[in-house]
């Protein structure tokens, strides 16, 4: 790990001014990426700066009937929210299908957003990869890439996102509100917050250096039947292979955004006009210029196959 | 018959006094106000002073910033109990609490935890005075090397203090109702928490027997 300076601002403009005045700083807050990634020196802040203990971790209902999630607020406590549970279920659902206990008790809302990706050429110091180390090339294309993107990658990077979370915020169409040095602040849509890879994959999302999320809103309420479901190599503590988070209503209408096969949630609004004529329609839009590799291919079928018995499921649940 | 006299140190005698001396080094040290190790650092503008409580004591460390929670308590508070598996959250064994609650001290930095509550292996219980989850893993031989063990222990009895709570998991069925204490919320919640050993079984028998009552 290299060395770093440290320091815990009591407020977030002591926290904004702090990265104004260190360039490369980071925040931490549970740490459970950026630690792991700091061992390995892929991420090396010279300074760190901790907001634990900012008042950004509460859960409030808003006037408009939406919900403010405050930044810190720790994953388990994000999912077992009375809230969340009974209103926004698809995200409960997402985040307890993600990590462990202990890591869920560590992590908080805007890290997850936040985490980085897990391909194995990311994390190897010794392999290329454009996303570490701009030019170097990208090892997983002609490697091993089974569970990397088949759709929105680019020719310098066909990594996938790894977070469950943000497949429900992505489908609940959540926005991000951040605080920048400066002082100002602004609200970005999860659909513009995180980027595809583009020729500028190291680049993960649209933040600006020193910019700190301090909230993430969420609409009232959709109602319908949640669901998120996980497809993976293990029944529990694994990445998704695909994953598919939906909210059904009882017409058949309903939302759709897929994990594990992009740079970012994967949602097509134009394909979930398709939900009540089933699976195969909604995907032939949802992964319209899919470009898998012979690797995981299989998983443009597992994509179909899995939303179809999602929304069996969703039927079975509305009965 | 030659008598024995004293420099007659037979093979029965050493193996007496070796294993006496073995269990008294592998008994936790007692709680003690004394001062923490003090690992040498290459350069001391990388030190920082951090204070916090662990196992009910009051205890202040000055060490690299860098230092893992994990690291702290094993290399500067002779904590061994928890172990570091793989150093980078992903099996479990260096499962301690903070604040009530379970976390990997690997992932974390000591000097993010100043004013903390800490408990580890060593304060769940004692030789003389085991925790019911400790002598559930005795009885239903829950471990074989041993080396999974503490973050186990640490990690089953958050859960069963996770299910209580109310809290979800992914083998929860339904959100709206608090969380069964079924086998399957128990082997859910403990995914994190890996043995090489395979272990599993038994470790399941133990957390069962103290939980009672499981489906």
């Amino acid at each position: 790990m290299k060395a770093f300076t440290y320091e815990k601002p009591r407020t977030a403009a002591e926290a904004a001014a702090s990265a104004a005045s260190h360039p490369g700083a980071k925040f931490v807050a549970g740490g459970t990426n950026l630690l792991d990634l700091m061992k390995l020196e892929i991420e090396a802040p010279p300074h760190l700066i901790d907001v634990n203990g900012l008042e950004f971790d509460k859960i409030e209902k808003l006037p408009s009937g939406g919900l403010r999630i405050g930044a810190l607020v720790r994953n388990t406590d994000l999912a077992a929210h009375e809230t969340i549970r009974r209103d926004y279920g698809v995200l409960t659902r997402a985040l307890v299908a993600g990590a462990t206990g202990q890591l869920r008790n560590m992590a908080t809302t805007a890290g997850n957003l936040l985490q980085r990706t897990r391909c194995p050429y990311f994390y190897d110091s010794y392999q290329a990869c454009n996303k570490r180390e701009p030019g170097s090339g990208c090892g997983a294309r002609d490697g091993y890439n089974r569970q990397h993107a088949i759709i929105g990658a680019s020719e310098s990077c066909i990594a996938t996102h790894p977070s469950d979370m943000a497949v429900a915020m992505r489908l609940l169409d959540a926005e991000v509100e951040t605080i920048r040095p400066d002082g100002s602040t602004r609200t970005i849509p999860i659909a513009d917050f995180h980027r595809l890879p583009g020729d500028a994959p190291q680049t993960d999302t649209i933040l600006a250096a020193g910019e700190l999320i301090t909230a993430v809103v969420l609409p009232p309420p959709l109602g319908g039947v949640h669901l998120y479901r996980k497809v993976r190599d293990r029944a529990s503590f694994a990445f998704a292979l695909i994953s598919v988070a939906a909210v059904i209503q009882k017409d058949g209408s309903g939302r759709v955004a897929l994990g594990g096969v992009a740079h970012r949630p994967w949602r097509v609004e134009a394909a979930e006009a398709l939900l009540p004529k089933g699976a195969k329609a909604v995907v032939e839009v949802l992964l319209a210029g899919a470009r898998p590799t012979p690797e995981n291919e299989f998983k443009v079928k597992l994509v179909e196959r899995t939303l179809r018995s999602v929304l069996a499921e969703a039927k079975q649940a509305q009965s | 018959m030659k008598a024995r006299d004293d420099h007659d140190f037979n093979r029965r005698d050493f193996l007496i006094t070796g294993t006496a001396v073995t269990a008294a080094t592998l008994l936790p040290p007692k709680a003690r106000a004394q001062d923490a190790v003090k690992v040498p650092a290459s350069d001391p503008s990388l030190m920082a002073k951090v204070s916090f409580k662990v196992n009910g004591e009051a205890r202040e460390l000055e060490l690299d910033r860098r230092t893992t929670l994990l690291d702290a308590l094993r290399e500067h508070l002779e904590l061994t109990g928890s172990k570091k598996g793989c150093d980078q959250g992903q099996c479990g064994a260096c499962t301690v609490m903070v604040g009530g609650r379970r976390i990997a001290s690997c992932l974390t930095l000591a000097v993010m935890h100043e004013g903390s509550e800490i408990t580890t292996i060593e304060g769940l219980g004692t030789p003389e005075d085991l925790h019911p989850m400790q002598a559930a893993f005795i009885k239903h031989d829950g471990f074989q090397c041993g080396y999974c063990t503490s973050g186990q222990i640490c990690s089953a009895v958050s859960v069963l203090g996770e299910i209580k709570a109310g809290i979800p998991s992914h083998a929860t069925s339904d959100l709206t109702k608090p969380p069964e204490l079924t086998q399957g919320e128990i082997r859910e919640r403990m995914s994190g928490n890996l043995c090489r050993c395979g272990a599993y079984s038994n470790i399941m028998d133990a957390i069962q027997e103290v939980a009672g009552g499981v489906k």
